[in-house]
């Protein structure tokens, strides 16, 4: 019986496959796609400004509110945080990647990998928490400042509008470093295995060629590690783009599109409304992505 | 290009490279003259790929010194030194054109476009690919994607070119013809060439002298004929074409001296049972073991009366497949010229 169940399927090779390929389909199409569309769905609902009972007929008129000045700050705002985390994690991730690929030896990769992973075994929630005990008022990081006598240059940084605040763990800086950390391994390893794939033979083949270090970088090793790069920054830029943790215990009065959204269905009790600023996330990586394979970031995939 | 000519290209001196325990390379000194077609043969892990990335500069000797026509480059970083490399792999630039991968020596060195492309147009022209500069290397055959590895480390006009086991990824006749074009293209740009090869064959066909690797040492240098007609060591003897190497009193009965000696088994020939020794020949008496028809020859495995094997081969001028397979079993007097053996050191 089960041979000729085997026989049968080895067969039919097309069988197999929609067997495989039916549940991750069904859950895709379903449960992700599906609420995708109810989202979409609700965004073009309204809200009745008197009742607040959600009107279901299409509308406009939720996306328009996106453009009041207060909405826009705040998809600005989130948009510039998360481009700043991006480039950060970036600048921090590729020479730690670049030595983990090309320079560790195979047991000490294995441990540097392990421990660029380890803090995401932890929860989110743990973590943005220990951010804020280290970088509150008397937390370890101040008394780190104080101690080489900076804690000046950290009060002329607090004062800075828009970025600074009243403590560390108050205020967008803050946020910005527990956010370029909380995804610094998203930005790490894709870079690792892009650079993973890069034979040695072609950095020995530029430097034979003459191109001295920084040229090989330039000419050879960047571009080719170049897709790494954009799979990184998609995950940093869109997880940041999302978040709603970090500025809700890091931030201040001054909101982001996921405390935004987290409100709005909330206390606010506008779907609608929080379905629409919920699109706005994902038409930036809609166009991130058109823009990252102009560039030839899959290319190579 | 051509310095003094009386300047070896490339001078080893005591050359060794140590990865820990191991001898990759053992006090290595060879003298590689200006426009030779040099070939490093051994089997794998004999250190003749050391000895190429030392002179390339991808790796630095333990100690010892490494002469550029007559200026120590050991310790100079390869973009400093004049030499450039055909890999194993190629290493064409993915990312990159076919041109702008011939171009990328010029481009570092910062040449000006027009010549660049001037110069590009040449070398595609000299490996024969004119007309595939804007393909991508992906777009290539495992052929073209050599010749285009070679376009690009020759436009440098490099002081001397390294290949490093180039033919290995092609196929047989494809193989046997970039020998050729390889000769012909070295000869067309007289620059010296360092080719590495395990393909004994490929060293013999190509070289104008071959340093035979083993274990970290050079074994024998010398012409192929040299290498081929008279192998110093039993290594060599081994190593480039088949030898029988005879020692003890086998070889005792046969040469009335304890020395150990080789000979080529198309050196062998069968005569007949009754047939007297000449003065200048050696013979023996023995059974055919085996016979295998190849074809254009046949080879046989002869037992010599007293102990030891012997390998002859004999073309296959006239006789048919079943008259060399009936002489398996019988008896055979086997002689061979005493110019013909070479005589072993250890």
């Amino acid at each position: 019986m089960l041979s000729r169940i085997s026989t049968y399927l080895y067969k039919t090779p097309k069988l197999v496959l929609a067997l495989l390929l039916v549940p991750p389909m069904l859950y895709m199409g379903v449960v992700y796609l599906g609420s995708l569309f109810a989202l979409l769905i609700n965004s073009f609902y309204s809200i009745d400004d008197f009742s607040g009972i959600i009107v279901r007929e299409f509308t406009l008129k939720t996306y328009a509110q996106i453009f009041y000045p207060a909405n826009l700050e705040i998809f600005m705002r989130t948009a510039g945080m998360a481009a700043a985390v991006t480039v950060v994690d970036a600048l921090f991730a590729f020479p730690l990647a670049y030595y983990i690929a090309k320079f560790a030896a195979p047991r000490l990769k294995t441990w540097l990998i392990i421990a660029v992973t380890i803090p995401l075994w932890s929860s989110y929630l743990v973590r943005v928490y220990a951010w804020k005990l280290i970088l509150a008022k008397e937390g370890i990081l101040s008394w780190f400042i104080n101690l080489f006598g900076l804690g000046g240059v950290l009060d002329w940084l607090l004062s800075i509008p828009e970025i600074g605040g009243s403590s560390l763990s108050l205020s967008p800086i803050g946020m910005f470093i527990a956010f370029s950390y909380i995804w610094l391994p998203y930005m790490i390893i894709p870079i690792q295995t892009a650079l993973e794939r890069v034979p040695a033979s072609l950095i020995e083949a530029s430097g034979d060629l003459g191109a001295k270090p920084f040229q090989t970088f330039r000419s050879v090793i960047l571009p080719l590690a170049f897709p790494g790069v954009v799979a990184g920054s998609i995950f940093t830029f869109s997880l940041t783009l999302g978040d709603f943790i970090v500025p809700l215990s890091l931030g201040n009065s001054k909101y982001f599109i996921g405390q935004a959204v987290y409100s709005y269905q909330g206390t606010a009790g506008n779907v609608p409304l929080a379905a629409a600023m919920t699109m706005g996330p994902v038409v930036i990586m809609i166009v991130y992505l058109l823009i990252a394979r102009k560039l030839g970031a899959f290319d190579a995939l | 290009m051509a310095n003094n000519s009386s300047t070896p290209a490339i001078q080893f001196t005591k050359v060794s490279r140590h990865f820990g325990d191991i001898r990759a390379v053992d006090n290595v000194d060879v003298e590689i003259k200006d426009g030779e077609f040099f070939s490093m043969l051994g089997p794998s892990g004999s250190g003749k790929t050391t000895c190429l990335r030392m002179v390339a500069g991808f790796d630095t000797p333990t100690s010892g010194n490494i002469f550029l026509y007559g200026q120590d480059v050991s310790q100079l970083p390869p973009y400093d030194r004049d030499v450039n490399t055909v890999f194993q792999d190629y290493a064409l630039f993915p990312h990159m054109t076919v041109g702008e991968n011939v171009a990328y020596g010029l481009m570092v060195k910062k040449v000006a476009k027009a010549e660049r492309v001037k110069r590009v147009d040449e070398m595609l022209e000299l490996v024969q690919l004119t007309g595939f500069a804007s393909r991508k290397p992906s777009q290539l055959s495992g052929g073209q994607r050599q010749r285009v590895a070679l376009a690009r480390a020759l436009i440098n006009h490099p002081k001397v070119l390294l290949l490093d086991e180039p033919l290995g990824a092609l196929d047989l006749k494809l193989r046997q013809q970039m020998q050729v074009e390889l000769k012909n293209i070295q000869r067309e740009v007289g620059i010296t060439f360092i080719f590495v090869t395990h393909d004994q064959e490929e060293a013999l066909t190509m070289s104008d002298r071959i340093a035979v690797f083993n274990q970290g040492k050079i074994e024998q240098i010398g012409s192929p004929t040299e290498i081929y007609e008279h192998p110093q060591t039993a290594f060599v003897a081994g190593f480039v074409g088949v030898s029988n190497i005879i020692e003890g009193e086998v070889g005792k009965r046969i040469t009335n001296s304890t020395n150990k000696f080789s000979i080529r088994p198309e050196k062998i020939h069968f005569v007949k049972p009754d047939q007297n020794l000449d003065s200048d020949s050696y013979a023996v008496n023995g059974n055919i073991r085996d016979v295998v028809y190849l074809g254009l020859y046949t080879r046989y495995l002869v037992e010599i009366d007293g102990g030891g094997d012997l390998v002859v081969v004999e073309q296959n001028l006239k006789s048919t497949s079943q008259e060399v397979m009936r002489a398996r079993g019988q008896a055979a007097r086997l002689m061979w010229k005493k110019e013909h053996i070479s005589k072993l050191g250890d």
